[in-house]
């Protein structure tokens, strides 16, 4: 009798811890269109702290995870100057973040990243997810990997999610451009589409 | 004439074999050459085939990765080691490079030669990576490296890194009534 009291306090022992990791798998897949983004305080290139609360004129932004180490990332650095020219003035400013953990990639350091800037002439925020604990909340699994947000009310909603545009390797064989289009329909008020897209691109280095 | 014809098959199918090591391989869109050595180029369409096991003794392991890759690197000798073990037991494993195509000369094949890997190595040449990587499967993100274990019933999707030991199990997971 005493045994099959244990037996049943050891299934719901199971089954509850098999719903928790149900829900922790949940949890980790980070934002999807439609949710609530955080903002975050983050140390930027030039030593100043960058929250997306600063910009307060700001309709939305182009948030890109990306780095200076990943072969797809320096094809799009380019794209992404040209992303934050084409619409910093329309209310829709570049901020780009490095993810990785220069322990493991150490040409994605602090100091890497502050050469970088100055080399390519970033016109937008370079910050430094230096705790590894803003890209995990997005979802953000890879190098480069875009969030397009956009401001409604308080609330920052994540409107897009995914590639610059369809051929991340080479710009000469674009066909459509993703983000140009999705922030051009925010601007026009109507809806992103296609609001999720995927490319090829390096691991985040945890 | 004909005998010139039946010379001239023969000699092409000759200077196939360094690119496929034997086996069939889907038809690549082109092949390259450099120090010798043949690489299969494939665009999507191509390539798909890989995806598809009809033989119900085989499991393919496919394995997307690239020389710029850290952790890529990092896990080839856990699928060269699977390569090795298995491939006498109806185990395909293949090494799908997504290296740029302008440094599959000076990178890739310098590097499949470095390390003599023993595994089939095949590019996969198609930028428009939003059309393909779902078709591949619809939980990966698109980051590498990332591998499928395919068989005629089943079909494994991981994006993640592998040590041996793991990969192995997943493979015995998958098929474990290899004849010894």
């Amino acid at each position: 009798m005493k045994s099959l009291k244990i037996l049943v306090v050891l299934t719901l022992l199971l089954v509850v811890s098999a719903f928790a990791i149900t829900q922790i798998d949940t949890f980790e897949s980070g934002y999807e269109v439609g949710d609530v983004a955080t903002d975050f305080s983050l140390k930027n290139v030039n030593g100043t702290l960058v929250s997306l609360a600063d910009f307060e004129e700001a309709k939305g932004f182009i948030l890109v995870f990306t780095c200076n180490t990943c072969p797809f990332a320096i094809a799009n650095e380019d794209r992404i100057i040209a992303l934050d020219k084409q619409f910093k003035s329309k209310g829709y400013p570049v901020i780009a973040i490095n993810p990785n953990n220069p322990e493991v990639q150490p040409g994605d350091s602090y100091e890497a990243m502050q050469e970088r800037a100055r080399e390519k002439g970033f016109t937008f925020p370079y910050l430094f997810d230096e705790n590894q604990e803003i890209y995990p909340q997005y979802g953000a699994t890879k190098t480069p990997h875009v969030y397009i947000l956009q401001k409604e009310g308080a609330s920052l909603m994540v409107r897009y999610i995914g590639a610059i545009d369809d051929s991340a390797r080479d710009e000469a064989t674009v066909t459509k451009r993703f983000v140009v289009d999705a922030v051009e329909a925010l601007l026009a008020g109507k809806p992103v589409e296609p609001s999720n897209t995927k490319a090829i691109g390096c691991s985040i280095k945890a | 004439m004909r005998s010139y014809l039946i010379l001239l098959v023969a000699f092409l199918s000759l200077g196939c074999t360094n690119a496929t090591k034997g086996r069939e391989l889907p038809k690549p869109l082109k092949v390259l050459e450099e120090q010798r050595y043949e690489l299969a180029v494939y665009d999507f369409d191509h390539f798909e085939p890989f995806l598809t096991v009809n033989d119900k003794d085989v499991v393919r392991v496919v394995n997307f990765w690239a020389t710029w890759c850290k952790p890529c690197l990092a896990e080839l000798p856990a699928f060269e080691t699977l390569h090795e073990k298995y491939k006498d037991k109806k185990v395909e494993v293949i090494l799908v490079s997504l290296d740029f195509p302008d440094q599959v000369q000076e990178k890739l094949i310098p590097f499949i030669l470095k390390n003599q890997l023993k595994s089939d190595v095949i590019l996969l040449d198609d930028p428009h990576g939003d059309v393909w990587i779902p078709k591949v499967s619809e939980d990966w993100s698109g980051a590498i490296p990332a591998t499928v274990l395919i068989s005629s019933e089943e079909y494994r999707f991981y994006e993640r890194t592998f040590e041996y030991p793991a990969l192995e199990h997943e493979l015995l997971s998958f098929k474990s009534d290899f004849n010894d």
